[in-house]
């Protein structure tokens, strides 16, 4: 579905990806997971092409996207839906019209056709009634969920999540990781989502992609990480705050830093 | 130390003139993709409504208290000269070649500009652009190219409405309040205006329409994405475009005149 060949991506002195190849298949959820600054939001920016890197390539149902104009890439964001960390819901409209957005940019479908389709897909997400409320109205969990309304409302082949659980109560990050995963199964959606909640990213991933500071560390199926020997990826997987990776980022001693600076 | 003083110079220069470049890249865009399909009639409406339709108040207010004042001003200072019968000339010219087009736009900076900087500045640091384009629709079409358009189609008719209510206002108090005779206020102010002075006024108020939306709008879009940006931002916007409007004033004037 999305396969991403050698990219770099570099802002001043920090590589964010620093040549990464991975895949992400058809109809599976694939999970990136990865400290903070480790370079997932970039990563998934690139493989919507809302960044183009500095080098390599993005090929999504096999055409390039860093090859494409703006009209041609217009095209490709039809297939695509995004749930943002931040829901980015439009703040002036209310919910209803939220959802209907895509439709009333891009469809000619009648209003009492768009009402049916609001509907359906507020009741996927639980959220039926809330049509007249404004997105300021709503909780942080009920706004995440709304988000994905209107990222599925288009139909779309692959959904995007940054973070779809980051900020959550327990209830609810079940809720939108049954959510990720109905979508996945009942209509075959193509996942990817972006994470650093280790224990849900288990109950829902197919595959995972393990990324530290710009490189790919671990990737393979949910299984081959949980049972890895790698000791980054157990460290990682475990939360410990010993081993191989270090909290600093710096390379500076810490001891020479604070005596000789 | 000559030489960093010199290389923090060059960069700030540099850094200002790169800002003016996409700022002005901002801009022409924005107006370019106002000619491609679709259209947004409804999304230019909206924005009319509200740089236009909701300015009209603060105008009206304005536009009276400034002829009423440059009626009095006028009044004591001409009758020195025994020459009151002048008032409707110098109050119409006064406010169709400056106050009219600076004052009107002043008002709508701080009603209207300072508003575009919030919005834009919360949809930034709330993702709303990137959502826009997940949605393949481009922001910039979307959201700038409507509001500049509002600004160049509203300033000059808002001008003329504030024209028109300041000259009623010197009429006023010319007029009734300190006797001024009728037929000469309106007699000599119609063959004092020329087609020269109505042409600049629609200039600068066209002009200025452009500055608000354009400032206003770039400094939402490049604002730091945090809510002290944003605020921050919104505070520049009005100070630079209220410096930008009357620096633009002087040059227009001095070529027009
Ligand atoms: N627009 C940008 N300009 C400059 N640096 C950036 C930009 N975006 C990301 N970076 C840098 O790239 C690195 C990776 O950032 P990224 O946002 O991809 O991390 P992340 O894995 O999503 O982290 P988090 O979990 O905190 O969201 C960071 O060091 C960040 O400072
Ligand atoms: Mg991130």
């Amino acid at each position: 579905m999305i396969k991403v060949e050698n990219i770099v991506k570099r802002y001043g002195r920090v590589t964010a990806s620093n040549h990464l190849n991975c895949h992400f298949e058809r109809g599976k959820v694939t999970v990136i997971l990865g400290g903070s600054g480790s370079g997932k939001s970039t990563l998934l920016r690139q493989l919507t092409g809302l960044e183009k890197p500095d080098s390599g390539a993005v090929y999504f149902d096999g055409v390039d996207l860093t090859t494409l104009n703006k009209t041609k890439l217009y095209e490709a964001r039809k297939k695509m839906g995004m749930l943002f960390q931040g829901s980015a819901l439009f703040n002036y409209l209310n919910i209803f019209e939220n959802i209907a957005f895509p439709l009333r940019e891009h469809t000619q479908i009648a209003d009492n056709i768009i009402k049916t389709i609001v509907t359906m897909k507020l009741e996927m997400v639980g959220l039926r009634g809330t049509e007249d409320l404004m997105p300021s109205q709503l909780s942080g969990g009920m706004m995440k969920r709304v988000g994905l309304a209107r990222a599925m409302v288009m139909d779309p082949k692959v959904i995007f999540y940054d973070e779809p659980t980051s900020g959550l109560d327990p209830i609810s990050t079940g809720v939108i990781g049954k959510l990720i995963m109905d979508l996945n199964k009942t209509l075959n959606i193509t996942s990817i989502v972006v994470s650093h909640d280790i224990e849900s990213c288990f109950k829902i991933a197919d595959n995972i992609i393990i990324l530290f500071y710009g490189d790919i560390i671990a990737m393979g199926t949910s299984e081959e990480i949980r049972n890895s020997s790698d000791l980054r990826v157990k460290q990682f997987i475990n939360g410990e705050p010993e081993g191989p990776i270090p909290f600093q980022r710096t390379d500076k001693n810490y001891l020479d830093e604070i005596l000789f600076d | 130390m000559e030489f960093q003083i010199a290389a923090t110079l060059g960069r700030s220069t540099l850094n200002r003139v790169q800002i003016l470049g996409r700022s002005g890249i901002f801009l022409l865009s924005s107006i370019y993709l106002a000619f491609f399909r679709p259209f947004r009639i409804y999304r230019l409406i909206k924005e009319i409504e509200f740089i236009g339709s909701k300015s009209f108040l603060i105008v009206f207010v304005t536009a009276l208290f400034t002829g009423m004042v440059i009626g009095i001003q006028g009044y004591y200072s001409l009758s020195q000269f025994g020459a009151e019968a002048a008032l409707g000339v110098m109050v119409a010219l006064s406010i169709i070649r400056e106050l009219g087009p600076v004052l009107c736009a002043l008002m709508v900076t701080g009603r209207a500009g300072s508003a575009i900087t919030a919005e834009i500045g919360i949809m930034k640091i709330t993702d709303q652009f990137p959502a826009l384009e997940m949605m393949a629709i481009d922001p910039m079409k979307y959201v700038i190219s409507p509001k500049v358009i509002a600004g160049i189609i509203c300033l000059p008719l808002l001008t003329a409405f504030f024209d028109l209510v300041g000259i009623g206002g010197g009429y006023l108090v010319g007029v009734k309040l300190l006797g001024v005779n009728e037929g000469a206020y309106i007699g000599k102010m119609i063959t004092a205006v020329t087609f020269t002075d109505i042409y600049g006024g629609i200039l600068k108020s066209l002009s200025f329409g452009v500055l608000i939306t354009w400032i206003s709008s770039f400094m939402g879009f490049a604002a730091e994405a945090t809510t002290e940006g944003v605020s921050k931002a919104t505070t520049n916007a009005v100070v630079i475009t209220s410096l930008s409007i009357l620096i633009v004033d002087y040059i227009l004037t001095s070529l027009l005149l």
